[in-house]
């Protein structure tokens, strides 16, 4: 519905011999009682609180049942941090942000810069691109758990036609991690394609031309031209790339489950192996405020480094 | 020139097919996988069937129990998103029309929601939830689901309310109509693209959520479907083609509905999405 839509609901209006209202009154107090309530009971209980609760439940040796007693103070911090698991969650989280900004950024870029133009076939291509970010990320790890498996997958053909032994990529512990890392790339890319798409969209045509005509040839206009022009929605795309890749979860489970020996763990499937299913909620809390402060440190950062002028 | 344009032409739309490829791929030998006996698969995953073997898809299909994953996730995936919509654009209304002491602080504290992942809360929450006594019931995916939403929903909401033309609420205003009315009597009618926009933005989220339901979500009756999934590949670990055929039924709406609501959900993606 457009706004032009608007004279159509007019009748609504009422009879004018209605009297008026004294300004400052129509029910102010009563919109603000009614509307703002729900929103800041259910964020506040539901989010803030539990928020606050696992900074609380860190410092406690507890296994959820009745009132954690046991205070340990920092006892769950060090445990965290000095284990070993810990580390290679860690490790790989940090591969993931990598991964994110050198492999699939320029990768959404160039391919952006490929089919940023409306026409028929680039829409056809946009729309592939972008199919399995809307893929739950379980479908996707089945899919690719298929994909990787040595007696059915698509890695058992491909040995087989090459006539080289069935490798299992996912059981290895040099290599699972990369097949994570493909998997990542290969669910996320569109999402940050179509982010640089809409900016490139937006880029004056005239700005263009005008340095086709100074004699810039191609290349020279993506560099000078445009990357600096869509700079906001590459800082934007950034965000969400570390952010993300802070909170990769779903993907693993059906993937390796963490396996092989502990090695594909990022923080969240750490977090939850570790913490929710032995049901140690001290030392998982623990976890999440390291996670917390490891995404709220990036979101202050990106703040004030990149963002004052531009949108988030 | 026109030469150097063809060829040119030619490796650009050469290498957009090889990354087609390499997106579709996987799908499609998912898809063709349910079709397969065991022997089939192992010989190559991207040939056709010797023989179209319904059978996979069937035994899912009958399954009431895959029925049920679809009816718990579409059941919890409507009310999310009727839930974060209404309470939503309530809140976003009050900020976007009415200034209130402390109105500021308050939308703030409402955004703190986009700051931090989900996973950082869900051992507490399991706590709550539990507690509550809500534990297995849709509840305990609907209400965190719905609040962790808000912040996204309420900052999209308010940009939106606040294009709306002044001069129709003072003229209902006038008229005698109260911000409650009209909340309910312009605002949302008029804010239809938004609120598909959110709507639908919520409802893929939702349906895909897997970490929530995995920790307060318990009995099989209460499973939405990416948990169902899980557990059917535990119970059939040796049997491909029935998880593949599970995996392909349920990526296919997922597939029809992206093509049917693609402009509110390239819409509502880059408009601020949280994963990456």
């Amino acid at each position: 519905m457009s706004l032009s839509e608007i004279p159509a609901l007019a009748p609504v209006a009422g009879p004018k011999s209605r009297p008026l209202r004294k300004k400052g009154s129509g029910g102010r107090l009563t919109a603000i009682l009614l509307l703002l309530p729900p929103a800041l009971i259910l964020f506040s209980l539901f989010v803030i609180l539990p928020l606050t609760e696992s900074g609380y439940y860190a410092f406690f040796d507890w296994n959820g049942y009745g009132q954690p007693e046991n205070f340990v103070g920092l006892r769950n911090f060090e445990q965290v941090v000095g284990h070993g698991v810990f580390h290679t969650a860690l490790g790989n989280t940090a591969k993931i942000v990598i991964a994110s900004l050198l492999i699939q950024m320029p990768l959404a870029l160039f391919l952006a810069l490929l089919i940023y133009r409306k026409t028929p076939t680039n829409s056809l291509f946009r729309l592939i691109f972008f199919v399995p970010y809307i893929l739950a990320e379980v479908a996707a790890g089945l899919i690719w758990s298929f994909v990787f498996d040595g007696n059915y997958g698509v890695t058992a053909s491909l040995a087989q036609s090459m006539g080289i032994e069935n490798f299992f990529i996912l059981a290895d512990r040099d290599w699972a991690f990369v097949a994570v890392l493909t998997v990542v790339i290969w669910k996320y890319f569109g999402f940050h394609m179509m982010i640089y798409i809409a900016a490139l969209q937006g880029v004056p045509e005239d700005m263009i031309e005008a340095a086709q005509i100074e004699g810039a040839n191609k290349v020279q206009i993506v560099r000078y031209v445009q990357i600096p022009q869509i700079k906001p929605a590459i800082i934007v795309s950034a965000f969400f790339a570390i952010i993300g890749s802070l909170q990769v979860f779903d993907v693993i489970i059906p993937l390796t489950n963490g396996g092989p020996s502990n090695q594909t763990h990022t923080i969240v499937t750490y977090l939850y192996t570790f913490g929710l299913t032995r049901m140690k909620i001290g030392f998982g809390s623990a976890i999440g405020v390291l996670l917390f402060i490891a995404a709220v440190g990036v979101a202050i950062f990106y703040q004030r480094i990149f963002m004052k002028g531009a949108k988030a | 020139m026109s030469r150097a344009h063809f060829w040119r032409n030619f490796a650009r739309v050469s290498f957009l097919c090889l990354v087609a490829s390499f997106v579709l791929a996987p799908m499609l030998a998912t898809a063709l996988g349910g079709f397969k006996s065991n022997a089939e698969l192992r010989m190559n995953a991207f040939a056709l069937p010797e023989s179209w073997n319904t059978a996979f898809y069937a035994s899912i299909i009958t399954d009431p129990g895959f029925w049920r994953y679809l009816g718990n996730s579409m059941l919890i995936s409507v009310a999310t998103v009727i839930l974060t919509l209404l309470v939503g654009a309530a809140a976003a209304y009050v900020f976007a029309q009415i200034k209130f002491f402390g109105s500021k602080m308050l939308f703030s504290y409402l955004l703190l929601g986009l700051m931090f992942p989900f996973a950082t809360a869900i051992l507490p929450l399991f706590i709550k939830v539990r507690d509550i006594g809500l534990l297995d019931t849709y509840w305990a995916v609907i209400l965190p689901q719905t609040a962790f939403g808000l912040s996204l929903a309420i900052l999209l909401f308010r940009t939106f309310f606040e294009q709306l033309p002044k001069e129709l609420f003072e003229a209902a205003y006038l008229d005698g109509c109260s911000y409650v009315r009209f909340f309910w009597r312009f605002t949302l009618p008029l804010s239809t693209p938004i609120l598909a926009t959110v709507g639908v933005f919520v409802f893929v989220q939702s349906w895909n959520n897997f970490l929530l339901p995995l920790v307060v979500l318990n009995s099989r009756d209460a499973f939405t479907w990416p948990l169902g999934l899980m557990q059917f590949r535990g119970e059939f670990v040796t049997e491909w083609n029935r998880t593949l055929a599970f995996v392909t039924l349920t990526i296919l709406p997922a597939i029809a509905f992206f093509f049917a609501a693609q402009k509110y959900i390239v819409a509502g993606l880059t408009g601020g999405a949280v994963k990456g």
